[in-house]
């Protein structure tokens, strides 16, 4: 089981390939790639820098190019596939089909992995990549149980890997229009959800906090309450009469407890999330899984959560509450 | 230009069901979708309804085309996409890749959750038996404007023109979980919200229309006003998507719209009455989809 480390930054490569990494995934200084964060990414000369770091430790390095080119735009994504191809990754991350139908024409030995973006959410839609593309990997939504992730791998030969730890989408990527509705910019095109930029923190008279995006108003923190970002499906909203975090809590998901299963059922890689966090967060993420994932190939019916990874993890969590999402039927 | 009607988001009784599409059959629509694409626990029409429903339409006259899951990923999923898909009768409307791998080869519609933003994404599909496109609901005019230059022959464009945009989907289950349930023990609850329910922001701005797994933007989207520069576009198709009110006025307005006999700006008015949470238009403009312009 490969583990597939965020790479926000070089200092973040460095530390996930220096902690254990398997893989490590990355993405251009544009919005051709789903974090597309002011600060964040990689030039030509970085990336290269990156990959050398990488190679030399036995570290692959996957380049995400993974949001949707519009025309106007399209000769974009054309060059970030042409360049890292002339860099030397190993993989090419993408969701749309023309991208994938260009990459795999201008680059036919590239390996070629189906984003969480693409929405495959069943062995029919990764079967059909498989066939026209030859992906050899399909990050899957994290909507899926762990038995419905069982099926797809049962139909298809293509390598699964799947959200093992990080912020939470708890909708269908690649399908989740809530930000561009509020904002006019969209993870599928620009490459970010709830944009920095259309964020607002406002301290109220009474000390409290409001967090608004584009004058939105996402959530109202009394001045005890630890304030959140204003991430739409995180935030607090009235139905029918009651206040609540009615889409998701602001949770992270954890999958450890879940491991085993994960391995049993033929997951080829976790992916951790969080590209757009600080080289100690990738450090200490990529760590605990390291061992966490030794100790389940090791003796995988010994396997246990062990409470210091719990502790470690937690440490860098987005609020304090950890989930596993839809891996766990009652949570859908 | 010929109007459609989407598919039915929401999840009414079957004898609501039958007697809103029946009502279709005077009214001066040309294509209509029908099935289930929100959620496969809503089982008031079972596949073989919808089947039979959709025989009755053509007979009717109607252009019929059947509509998958927008997310599927159970086993059981899989076997009704596969039931829809391999019918020898009615063209199907793919709304995931899932549907697209299993309809190629044969001339499908892509519905508009499935992610087609450029050109080259177009075409390509196109080769693989793609007949009909609808606009990705967050794609605007200019947008529009540079995909019909390049559009491949006999390929009919379809617009989302008017209703509450399907602007995401979840594992979870949102009308379930205001009630404090899990989907597994659902109780269909959602079949108390034939027009879902409102999410507003604690300023009590109306947001979002929670509709079982997925997400409506509450306002309803309407570009009647914009009707010229569609036709002057080549848009073939106008998409009006099902409400429980009014529905037969909507379509009313259309046609009479596209028959000339109403300007778009009169039509646009008339239509702020029969919305459940008045309109928007933003993302025709390249702007925030809740923005009425």
């Amino acid at each position: 089981m490969d583990l597939v480390c965020p790479a926000g930054n070089f200092p973040s490569l460095k530390a996930a390939v220096d902690n254990g990494a398997n893989a490590v995934y990355a993405g251009f200084k544009d919005q051709t790639n789903a974090r597309h964060f002011a600060g964040l990414n990689f030039d030509d000369t970085a990336l290269s820098r990156g990959i050398e770091y990488a190679h030399r430790q036995g570290v692959r390095v996957f380049l995400a190019i993974n949001t949707y080119p519009q025309p106007s735009t399209w000769h974009r994504w054309q060059q970030a596939v042409d360049h890292a191809g002339e860099l030397g990754v190993d993989c090419l991350i993408i969701a749309d089909l023309g991208v994938m139908d260009y990459a795999r024409n201008r680059w036919p030995d590239m390996d070629l992995h189906l984003s969480v973006q693409g929405s495959a959410t069943n062995y029919e839609a990764v079967e059909f990549f498989r066939r026209h593309f030859g992906i050899k990997r399909v990050v899957l939504p994290r909507v899926l149980s762990v038995k419905q992730i069982q099926q797809v791998i049962a139909h298809t030969q293509v390598g699964i890997e799947v959200f093992g730890f990080g912020s939470l989408c708890v909708m269908v990527e690649g399908r989740c229009a809530l930000s561009s509705y509020v904002t006019g910019e969209s993870p599928n095109t620009y490459g970010a959800c709830s944009p920095a930029k259309s964020v607002e923190w406002i301290e109220r008279l009474d000390d409290g906090m409001d967090t608004r995006l584009n004058g939105l108003l996402v959530d109202r923190f009394n001045a005890e309450e630890k304030v959140g970002y204003p991430t739409l499906c995180k935030g607090r909203f009235g139905v029918a009469g009651n206040t609540y975090h009615a889409m998701e809590e602001p949770t992270s998901l954890n999958t450890l407890a879940i491991l085993p299963d994960l391995f049993k059922a033929g997951v080829k890689a976790i992916k951790l999330e969080g590209r757009q966090r600080s080289p100690a967060y990738v450090a200490q993420v990529t760590s605990v899984w390291r061992a966490a994932i030794d100790h389940c190939q090791k003796d995988i019916d010994r396997y246990l959560t062990q409470a210091d990874w719990v502790s470690q993890l937690e440490k860098v969590s987005e609020g304090t509450q950890t989930t596993l999402g839809a891996y766990s039927r009652p949570w859908q | 230009m010929k109007l459609s009607v989407g598919p039915n988001f929401y999840y009414w009784s079957k004898e609501k069901t039958l007697a809103f599409y029946r009502r279709l059959i005077d009214l001066p629509v040309d294509i209509i979708y029908l099935g289930e694409t929100v959620c496969a626990k809503r089982k008031q029409m079972h596949t073989e309804d919808w089947l039979a429903l959709a025989e009755e339409l053509a007979a009717a006259g109607k252009e019929v085309v059947l509509s998958t899951l927008a997310l599927s990923g159970a086993e059981s999923d899989m076997h009704t996409l596969k039931r829809i898909c391999h019918n020898e009768q009615f063209v199907v409307e793919a709304n995931d890749f899932g549907a697209v791998g299993v309809l190629e080869g044969r001339p499908f519609v892509a519905g508009p959750g499935v992610n087609l933003y450029n050109h080259k994404s177009i075409a390509w599909l196109a080769q693989l038996g793609l007949k009909r496109w609808v606009l990705p609901v967050e794609l605007g005019c200019e947008t529009l404007k540079t995909l019909q230059a390049h559009r491949p022959d006999n390929l009919e464009t379809e617009v989302f023109a008017f209703g509450r945009l399907p602007l995401a989907y979840s594992a979870r289950c949102y009308t379930a979980r205001a009630h404090q349930l899990q989907k597994d023990q659902c109780q269909h609850r959602c079949l108390e919200y034939p027009e879902g329910m409102v999410l507003s922001t604690q300023e009590e701005q109306v947001f979002l229309a929670i509709n079982g797994t997925q997400m409506l933007s509450a306002q309803t989207y309407d570009v009647i006003a914009e009707l010229t520069t569609l036709e002057a576009l080549g848009v073939d198709i106008l998409r009006l998507s099902p409400q429980p009110e009014y529905m037969d006025k909507v379509i009313d307005t259309f046609h009479l719209c596209l028959s000339h006999r109403l300007t778009p700006a009169d039509a646009a008015t008339r239509l702020k009455d029969w919305v459940p949470s008045g309109v928007c238009n933003g993302y025709w403009y390249g702007d925030a989809g809740i923005k009425s312009i």
